[in-house]
């Protein structure tokens, strides 16, 4: 059981990981990035090209995967959604231009990266065996970052100039304009952090999981998931939701396993019923 | 008056004159030879990508090679190959659509799909259209007659899975097997076909009904239960090329010490970058570029490859067959370019030099034990162990 209950909590820091960068976005500006996942191979593939390829220290890699995704988001932000949210009223375009971007981030990264598995060398060698628990040093390592990051996230949007700006944003778009905060300016950057901790989490990934270009689609899914059941646009939320996920999976593969793969099928009808009594999720407003 | 209006009328005028005169160029240096279109209906995009883009690129670079030699003289007249291509994205819908296509384009042959479910969902269009196909999937009753048209271009996990666990029994005293799938179609009845298998050899299944999302990352909770029964043998049935080195590390890095195969072919160079040392043992089936038995053609087919899309993909050892058979099988039979029940009489009877394999290998068509009538390409049944970034032959059987 320790195992079962050590897995859970590794694969929560990292899926909380995952899903801040998506509930960010949506937090800002009320758009669903169905590209979330693909922001997350591109990062992993930038790891692997400098650390894995390049042979270049790993801090520069995941520095690399951060800021190209950054950059990214911004361009994203300010020339696709931007107008896109100013010229239609319908909140769907928004979703259709995301899902088209996932498509097009698709085609472009099996174009450059090719369809095959990749991996890097591992950061750190060897595995914790000690108290009934197995851990590969390196996954305690990238555990430890998520949570050296989720942390580093909260204060800043807490206490920083800019993460209060943008918490007023998500909370009320229009009074925070009419107070002074500049509406453009916060949610690009709040586009390109959301990009950046996607590319960052891909990066850092690479290193335990590997990267496929196919994989865009399946990551934007869970992260969707732990979004719903933590609360959309909340950031807290996004991280109880990523260890709930991380823990019902763990204990269903190993409780559930002689049924077949019914976990994720539990874990489905369980996010059903829930939704349907908490519609909002564990810490959402009704309001957005 | 030179404006900028006019330069850039000028250049662009230029330009579509280069052009035109280029593919009057062209097309005059190939106007000798007739173009014989070869279709290819499978998955190049998704987490399975690298199935069925290994085998597009294995039949574009022969053919690229073979028309860059001339053509391939079928009868009386000598042809460029054009391989018409579809990606079905894993889809059956799309599979359909693809096949749709290949009829409307006229073309007889077509390689692919790669799964079940697409293979199960293209068979009407072929039979109502003329179409033999050649998928890599694995259920019988595509192969058996009433179907026809279908022609499996690979070993079957229910003909290599007894021959591995046998070998690993006699060889490596295995007695303990676990088997661990994906949740899809082919995954679970390559799983239920090598259950069957280890029975009928007295092996002790410890784990049978363990699966998996196809899209997991993360495999250790999954490999938890199942390394904690010790099996001897960690069976990873239909386990995709992007998922067996993770299975393999994680399996490992939870102290796993027996063996591990699969049934389906594996690329060394993935296994190598995502689980590094921790793949060395790992048996699976590959084609025929090993360094013991390829032949010389084999070598410059890998080398062309890598040419022309920067990197060798281990799975074409198989997948470079197909479109070979097609072939040989049109030279042998040249009324067979536009008439399938040509084809498949010529399938009986076929028989010519293998080009891919040292000595004296023959292709020739078999499945009769299997399926009772030949419908399967003879590929080489490689058994390979991989070790530090390549694989090495542990020993090569033959299907009948």
């Amino acid at each position: 059981m320790e195992q079962v209950i050590a897995n859970g909590l590794y694969l929560g820091a990292q899926y909380a990981l995952i899903a801040l960068g998506l509930t960010l976005i949506f937090a800002l500006m009320n758009v669903l990035n169905f590209a979330h996942g693909q922001m997350y191979v591109l990062g992993g593939f930038i790891t692997y090209t400098v650390y894995g390829q390049l042979g270049l220290p790993f801090v520069v890699a995941l520095l690399a995967s951060g800021v190209t995704l950054a950059v990214i988001g911004a361009l994203m932000e300010k020339f696709l959604f931007r107008t896109v949210i100013r010229r239609s009223h319908r909140e769907e375009s928004t979703m259709l231009l995301a899902a088209a971007t996932a498509f097009f981030f698709d085609a472009v990264i099996l174009l450059l990266f090719g369809e095959k598995q990749r991996g890097v060398p591992k950061i750190v060698k060897g595995v914790f065996n000690d108290a009934g628990i197995i851990m590969p040093y390196d996954r305690l390592v990238v555990g430890a970052l998520a949570i050296v990051f989720i942390a580093a996230f909260v204060l800043y949007m807490q206490y920083s100039r800019v993460g209060r700006a943008m918490r007023a944003l998500a909370q009320d778009r229009v009074a925070a304009q009419l107070m002074g905060v500049r509406v453009d300016r916060y949610s690009m950057i709040g586009f390109a952090m959301g990009a950046m901790l996607a590319g960052v989490v891909g990066g850092l990934l690479v290193t335990i999981t590997g990267v496929n270009s196919g994989i865009g689609g399946p990551i934007s899914i869970k992260a969707f998931l732990m979004v719903m059941i933590g609360g959309a646009g909340v950031v807290g939320g996004a991280i109880a939701g990523g260890f709930i996920l991380g823990m019902m999976e763990s204990v269903g593969l190993t409780v559930l396993r002689e049924y077949g793969d019914v976990t994720y099928l539990v874990i489905f009808a369980a996010l059903m019923v829930f939704l349907s009594v908490r519609p909002n999720g564990l810490m959402g407003k009704p309001w957005g | 008056m030179i404006n900028r209006r006019s330069t850039l009328k000028s250049m662009a005028l230029g330009a579509v004159s280069t052009l035109a005169i280029a593919a009057v160029g062209i097309s005059y240096a190939q106007a000798e030879n007739k173009e014989l279109k070869i279709g290819f209906v499978g998955v190049t995009s998704g987490p399975a990508a690298a199935w069925g883009t290994s085998n597009v690129r294995s039949m574009q670079t022969r053919a690229a090679w073979i028309n860059e030699t001339g053509g391939v003289k079928i009868g009386n007249d000598t042809y460029n190959v054009d391989i018409v291509t579809f990606d079905d994205q894993k889809d059956p819908k799309r599979a359909i659509a693809g096949m749709e296509k290949m009829a409307q384009e006229g073309v007889h042959y077509v390689v692919g799909p790669n799964v079940d479910d697409g293979a199960a969902a293209v068979r009407p269009v072929a039979e109502a259209n003329g179409i033999i196909y050649f998928p890599y999937a694995f259920p019988k009753a595509l192969y058996q007659k009433p179907a026809s048209n279908a022609v499996l271009g690979m070993i079957a996990n229910y003909q290599s899975g007894p021959a591995i666990y046998k070998y690993l029994k006699e060889n490596k005293g295995v007695k303990k097997i676990a088997f661990v799938a994906a949740n899809e179609s082919d995954p679970l009845s390559q799983r239920d076909g090598g259950v069957e298998a280890a029975k009928a050899l007295g092996l002790e299944i410890v784990a049978q009904n363990d699966t998996y999302q196809n899209d997991t990352r993360d495999f250790t909770p999954v490999l938890t239960p199942i390394v904690a029964l010790k099996p001897d043998l960690l069976v990873l049935s239909g386990v995709a090329p992007a998922n067996a080195p993770l299975l393999i590390r994680a399996a490992r890095e939870l102290g796993y010490e027996g063996l591990i195969s699969t049934e389906t072919a594996q690329d060394a160079k993935v296994l190598e970058e995502g689980a590094g040392e921790y793949a060395n043992g790992f048996i699976s089936v590959g084609g025929a570029s090993t360094p013991e038995i390829a032949s010389d053609t084999m070598k410059e087919f890998v080398t062309r490859y890598t040419k022309m899309f920067g990197e060798y993909n281990d799975e074409s050892n198989t997948k470079v067959y197909a479109l070979e058979y097609i072939l040989d099988t049109l030279k042998a039979n040249p009324a067979a370019i536009n008439d399938v029940a040509e084809f498949k009489k010529t399938m009986d009877t076929f028989s010519a030099p293998n080009p891919f394999l040292k000595g004296d290998a023959k292709l020739g068509y078999v499945g009769t034990t299997s399926f009772g009538q030949k419908r399967q390409l003879s590929v080489p049944m490689v058994v390979n162990e991989y070790k530090d970034g390549a694989f090495q032959t542990l020993f090569v059987g033959s299907v009948d």
